[in-house]
C-alpha cells in the first residue's frame, strides 16, 4: 500500500506542477493522460492512504452492548460524526440508542484518508463504512452460530442481537462481542450488504445528532476548550503584512503585565508560506487575558517586506487591466470564438469582481500542544490531522510515531482549519516553555492572518445570433492562485481551480474560449468553502442572465437553453481533467440533473409571477463537487437595502445518507452565500487587512439572513450509484441568484461583490 | 478579593479585576461552555446570565460581577432540559455547535421573559448572536417551539 501511495503522489505532483506542495494539497487529481501510469485511480483510491474498511479499526462493541464507532473524518458542522455512525450502525443492525462515537487521532495509514475537505467524506467512505459495519455484523453472526453449533445461514443479526431462525435463541451484541472480536474479518467478496430498502437509519430524517446533548449542555470540547495540567496560555503578535518581520522589539512593559511568563520571538515566516507559522512575537502567560494584555504592551516595529503596498483598489485595477488582452494562458478553446464574435449581430461584455473573503469560523484557530521528553502531543481543531502530524514531526524533528494529533470538534472550518499553521505555533511555544501551551487566535488574528479566499476579476464576452442564441463565449479569469502558498510566486490558476466551475461548465455553445491572465499573490491564498466555484459561478450565472436580458428572453428559459438538452458529459472532453478526482464514467456531468434542479426551484419560487414594485426573482444553477444545485431567490429592495424573504434551493447529490444534514448544509450555504452577495468582504490597504472583527467583517445575522429557506432534495440514483458532495456545492449559485433577483427588482446589475451600499446611490 | 456566585456555587477571585468574566470562567474555573468568538460584544458566543440578564462575558470585567449571580450554559437547567435546550435537540439546530451555547443562553432569557413571542422579538434579540454555519432558521423554529412548550 505504501508503495502505491508514493507512486500516486508523484503522479499528482507532475500534473499539478507543484512538487511537494501537492502532497498536502491532496486534491485527488486522477492520473488520466499519462499512459505509462496504470491502472488509473479515482475517488478515494486516488487519495493519499486511500480508504480502509476493517471493522477492527472502526467498530468496537463492549460487553454491555455499547457500540463505539470510530470516526476518522473531522466534524466541523457537516454532521459527519452522526452520518458515518448511521451508516455503520445500519449495516451492523445496531440499536441507535446503543451507539457512541469516538474521534480518531491523525493516523492515515490506519484509517485511510483523513483530509476532511472537498465534500468527500461520505462520497469516499459510504461504501467502506457500510462494509465495516457489515463485516462486524457477519462476525457477530458467525460467533453466535459457533456458540449454538448451527450453520451461520440460520442466524441473523437484528435489533442489536443475533437470533437463530430455527429456535427462539437469541444473544445480544454485548454477549457476543468477545467471541466475535477473535474471529477473522470476512472477505469483502462474500460480504452481504443490506438491501437499501431495509435501511433503518440511512436515508431517514429523524436521527438526532450524536453531539446534541453535549452541545446543548456546554460540555463539548473544541480545540480552544482543551485543558491540560500545568498548561500556559499564549497569543502571538504577527507581522501585519504577509511576509513581514520584526524590525525591533521592546518587551519590557509586556513582561511587567501580571501573569505574563515569557516572551518568545518566532522565526521569520517561510516563503512560500505553505502551512508554516507567520513569525512574530509570542506572549506566554498564566491565562488568556494576561497573554492578551501582555501582547498589547509589546512595542514592535515591523518591517513590511515586499507586500507592504498591497491595496485592494489598486489590485482590482491591475486585474481589470490583465483581462483586457488576450495574452493570458489559453485554457479552453472550442470552435472559433474570434470568428463567431466577429459575425455575431449582438455582443455582450461584462466584468465581475469577487473580493477576498475570510472563512472566519466562529471558533478561531486554537490548539494545545505538549512537547516534552522527545514526544509531541497536540489537541487541535484540524480538518487535516494527517498533514498536521507530518508537519509537526518535521518541525519538532521527531518521527511521526512520536507525534499524536488528537482531533477535537471544530467550531466551524470552511477550509481555514485545513492549514495547521496554528498547531505548529502551539508546538513551538510548548517546546520553548517546556510545558503544555494553549495558543488562541483572537478574531483580529483570524481576520488579519487568514488563508484568504482569492480575489477575482472575471471578464465575460459573448456573441448572440439573430435569434438571441449564444454562439460565442469568451471568458478571461484572473485571480491569485492557491498554488502560491506551495510554490514561489506562481501566477496562473491550477487545473483543480479551473475545474471548479470554469473548464467543466456544461455550456451548449459551439464556440468557447477561456484564458487565464497572470495574477500575483500578495497574501496567503487558501481554500474557502467551495473555493474557485465562488467567482466562476458568480460570473457565469450572472452573465447568462445578462445575455437573456440582451436577447429579450426569460432568464429561466435562457439558462435552460444554455445548459442545453439532457445529456451526459465527460468533463475531460470539455476541458477538465480533474472532475473532483472522480471517474468521469461514474461521475459525468449530467445536464438532465442540472435542468431538473433548475426547474424545481423555478417552480417552487413561482417563476414568472407578477412581482410588486421593488421585488424580483433570480435564478442560478451550478455543478460542483459532483453535485448539481440550483437556487431561486426572491428579494425586496427598499431604499437600497436588500432583504431576502425567500430562497428555494435544490440539490441532486445522488442518494441521501443523512437527509437532515443535507438540508442543514443547504440552509447554511444559503445564509453564507447571502453574506457574500450583500456584505462580506476583506480588503487590504498598505498590505494590511482592513477588517479585524465582526463589526467590519459583516456576516449575516438573524435579522439580515434570508428568512424562509426551502430545501428540495432531488434524488436520482440509488445507494448503488455514486454519491455527490454536500458540504460545499450549495454555496456557489447563491450569490448570483441574489444578484439576478436584484436586477429583476431594480434594473441594476451587480457586477461587484458585495452589494454593500451600491444600491443606495 | 471579588466574590460571586457561579451556577449556584460561591467563588472568590483575587486576580486582575479587569479580567473579563469570559476568561475567568474558561481559564480559572474551567467552564468552557461559554465561548470566545470576538472579544468585543459582536458575536454573542460568550452570552451568560448575570443576575438573570443575558450578558456578553467577553466585555464584562469580573469586578462588575461582585456579589452577582452568574449562570452559564453548564448551569442553565439542572438536567440540561430547559425548554430551549430540548427544542434545540429536537430540531437538530446545531451544525458545528460552537455558537450554540451563547444562542441558547440568549434564547432562554428571551423565552423566559417574553410572553407571546413574535418574529420581531426574535429578530431584535437573536441578532446579537452570530452563527457562521447559518443555523438561524432552525434557531427561530426552536425558539418558537420552546415558547409554545412554556405556555402548555
Amino acid at each position: 500500500m505504501a508503495g502505491s501511495m508514493i507512486a500516486n503522489v508523484s503522479r499528482r505532483s507532475l500534473l499539478l506542477g507543484l512538487g511537494a506542495g501537492s502532497l498536502v494539497l491532496a486534491v485527488g487529481l486522477p492520473a488520466r493522460g499519462r499512459a505509462q501510469d496504470a491502472p488509473v485511480e479515482f475517488g478515494a483510491d486516488a487519495m493519499p492512504n486511500g480508504w480502509r474498511d476493517d471493522p477492527n479499526v472502526f467498530v468496537s462493541i463492549a460487553e454491555d452492548g455499547i457500540v463505539t464507532v470510530t470516526v476518522h473524518r473531522a466534524e466541523m458542522g457537516q454532521g459527519v460524526r452522526t452520518s458515518i455512525a448511521m451508516v455503520v450502525a445500519d449495516e451492523l443492525e445496531a440499536d441507535w440508542d446503543m451507539v457512541r462515537v469516538t474521534q480518531a487521532p491523525g493516523d492515515e495509514p490506519r484509517y485511510g484518508n483523513q483530509d476532511t475537505d472537498g465534500s468527500r467524506s461520505l462520497r469516499h467512505f459510504f461504501n467502506p463504512m457500510r462494509r465495516a459495519g457489515a463485516s462486524a455484523r457477519a462476525m457477530l453472526e458467525q460467533a453466535a452460530a459457533e456458540a449454538w453449533d448451527v450453520p451461520v445461514a440460520e442466524v441473523r443479526a437484528e435489533g442489536h442481537a443475533v437470533r437463530h431462525e430455527g429456535s427462539d435463541r437469541s444473544m445480544g451484541f454485548g454477549e457476543l462481542a468477545t467471541a466475535a472480536a477473535a474471529l477473522p474479518v470476512p472477505d469483502r467478496e462474500g460480504l452481504r450488504l443490506k438491501d437499501p430498502a431495509t435501511f433503518r437509519y440511512v436515508g431517514k430524517s429523524d436521527i438526532g445528532l450524536v453531539d446534541n446533548d453535549d452541545i446543548t449542555r456546554g460540555t463539548t470540547t473544541y480545540g480552544i476548550d482543551v485543558r491540560r495540567e500545568g498548561m500556559l496560555y499564549a497569543v502571538i503578535a504577527r507581522p501585519p503584512v504577509f511576509g513581514g518581520r520584526v524590525a525591533s522589539l521592546d518587551d519590557s512593559a509586556a513582561l511587567q503585565v501580571a501573569g505574563v511568563e515569557r516572551i518568545v520571538r518566532l522565526d521569520p515566516p517561510a516563503i512560500p508560506a505553505e502551512f508554516q507559522p507567520l513569525g512574530g512575537v509570542a506572549v506566554i502567560a498564566r491565562n488568556t487575558w494576561a497573554a492578551i494584555k501582555g501582547r498589547e504592551a509589546l512595542v514592535i516595529e515591523w518591517e513590511d517586506g515586499p507586500h507592504g503596498a498591497y491595496s485592494s483598489e489598486d489590485y482590482k485595477a491591475e486585474l481589470e487591466a490583465a483581462v483586457q488582452t488576450g495574452d493570458g494562458k489559453l485554457i479552453l478553446n472550442r470552435g472559433d470564438v474570434e470568428a463567431a464574435l466577429a459575425e455575431a449581430p449582438t455582443r455582450v461584455v461584462a466584468e465581475y469582481y469577487i473580493p477576498h473573503l475570510a472563512q472566519a469560523p466562529m471558533e478561531p484557530p486554537a490548539a494545545v500542544a505538549d512537547v516534552r521528553d522527545g514526544s509531541c502531543e497536540v489537541w487541535a481543531c484540524v480538518q487535516a490531522p494527517q498533514v498536521t502530524r507530518l508537519r509537526l514531526a518535521q518541525r519538532m524533528e521527531l518521527p511521526e510515531e512520536d507525534v499524536t494529533v488528537n482531533v477535537t470538534l471544530l467550531g466551524g472550518g470552511f477550509g481555514r482549519k485545513s492549514k495547521p499553521d496554528f498547531v505548529l505555533e502551539a508546538a513551538i511555544l510548548s517546546r520553548e516553555a517546556g510545558a503544555p501551551v494553549k495558543l488562541t487566535w483572537t478574531r483580529e488574528d483570524d481576520l488579519h492572518h487568514s488563508y484568504y479566499h482569492t480575489v477575482s476579476v472575471e471578464r465575460m464576452e459573448a456573441g448572440l445570433d439573430a435569434d438571441g442564441k449564444a454562439v460565442a463565449w469568451l471568458h478571461r479569469t484572473a485571480a491569485p492562485t492557491i498554488g502560491s502558498i506551495f510554490a514561489p510566486d506562481p501566477k496562473e490558476k491550477l487545473p483543480f481551480e479551473l475545474g471548479m466551475g470554469l473548464t467543466n461548465m456544461p455550456l451548449d455553445i459551439p464556440n468557447v474560449r477561456a484564458e487565464n491572465p497572470q495574477a500575483p499573490a500578495h497574501v496567503r491564498i487558501g481554500w474557502y468553502r467551495s473555493v474557485s466555484n465562488i467567482p466562476h459561478a458568480f460570473a457565469i450565472q450572472s452573465f447568462i442572465a445578462e445575455l437573456a436580458e440582451a436577447a429579450g428572453r426569460d432568464p429561466r428559459d435562457y439558462l435552460l437553453e444554455v445548459i442545453g438538452p439532457a445529456r451526459l458529459i465527460d468533463p475531460s472532453e470539455i476541458g477538465d481533467v480533474w472532475n473532483y478526482g472522480e471517474n468521469p464514467d461514474r461521475y459525468p456531468i449530467d445536464t438532465g440533473r442540472l435542468r431538473k434542479v433548475t426547474e424545481t426551484v423555478a417552480e417552487a419560487i413561482g417563476w414568472g409571477r407578477e412581482m410588486p414594485s421593488g421585488r424580483g426573482l433570480g435564478l442560478a444553477a451550478h455543478y460542483s463537487f459532483v453535485s448539481h444545485v440550483a437556487v431561486a431567490v426572491e428579494v425586496e429592495v427598499i431604499d437600497g437595502e436588500v432583504r431576502i424573504p425567500r430562497v428555494e434551493i435544490a440539490i441532486d447529490c445522488g442518494a441521501h445518507v443523512n437527509p437532515d444534514r443535507i438540508r442543514s448544509q443547504m440552509e447554511g450555504a444559503v445564509i453564507m452565500g447571502a453574506g457574500q452577495a450583500l456584505t462580506t468582504e476583506i480588503t487590504f490597504q498598505d498590505g494590511r487587512a482592513q477588517q479585524g472583527n465582526f463589526d467590519s467583517y459583516l456576516i449575516p445575522r438573524m435579522e439580515t439572513a434570508p428568512r424562509e429557506i426551502n430545501v428540495h432534495l432531488v434524488s436520482s440514483g440509488g445507494y448503488d450509484q455514486p454519491l455527490g458532495g454536500v458540504g460545499e456545492p450549495g454555496l456557489p449559485p447563491v450569490a448570483p441568484a441574489i444578484a439576478n433577483a436584484i436586477f429583476a427588482a431594480t434594473g441594476r446589475r451587480i457586477r461587484r461583490l458585495p452589494v454593500a451600499d451600491q444600491l443606495r446611490s | 478579593m471579588i466574590t460571586l456566585t457561579v451556577n449556584g456555587t460561591e467563588r472568590s477571585f483575587d486576580g486582575d479585576p479587569e479580567m473579563p468574566l469570559l476568561w475567568y470562567l474558561r481559564d480559572e474555573l474551567g467552564l468552557t461552555g461559554t465561548k470566545f468568538g470576538c472579544g468585543i460584544a459582536q458575536c454573542g458566543a460568550c452570552t451568560i446570565h448575570l443576575d438573570g440578564y443575558p450578558t456578553f462575558a467577553c466585555i464584562t470585567p469580573i469586578s462588575i460581577a461582585e456579589g452577582s449571580d452568574v449562570r452559564t450554559i453548564e448551569g442553565l437547567a439542572e438536567n440540561g432540559d430547559h425548554p430551549v435546550q430540548v427544542a434545540w435537540r429536537d430540531l437538530n439546530v446545531s451544525q458545528c455547535g460552537y455558537c450554540q451555547a451563547g444562542q441558547i443562553m440568549q434564547a432562554a432569557a428571551l423565552v423566559d421573559s417574553t410572553p407571546d413571542l413574535t418574529d420581531e422579538d426574535i429578530d431584535v434579540v437573536m441578532s446579537a448572536n452570530l452563527c457562521r454555519c447559518g443555523t438561524y432558521p432552525r434557531i427561530r423554529a426552536a425558539i418558537k417551539q420552546a415558547a409554545q412548550a412554556g405556555t402548555e
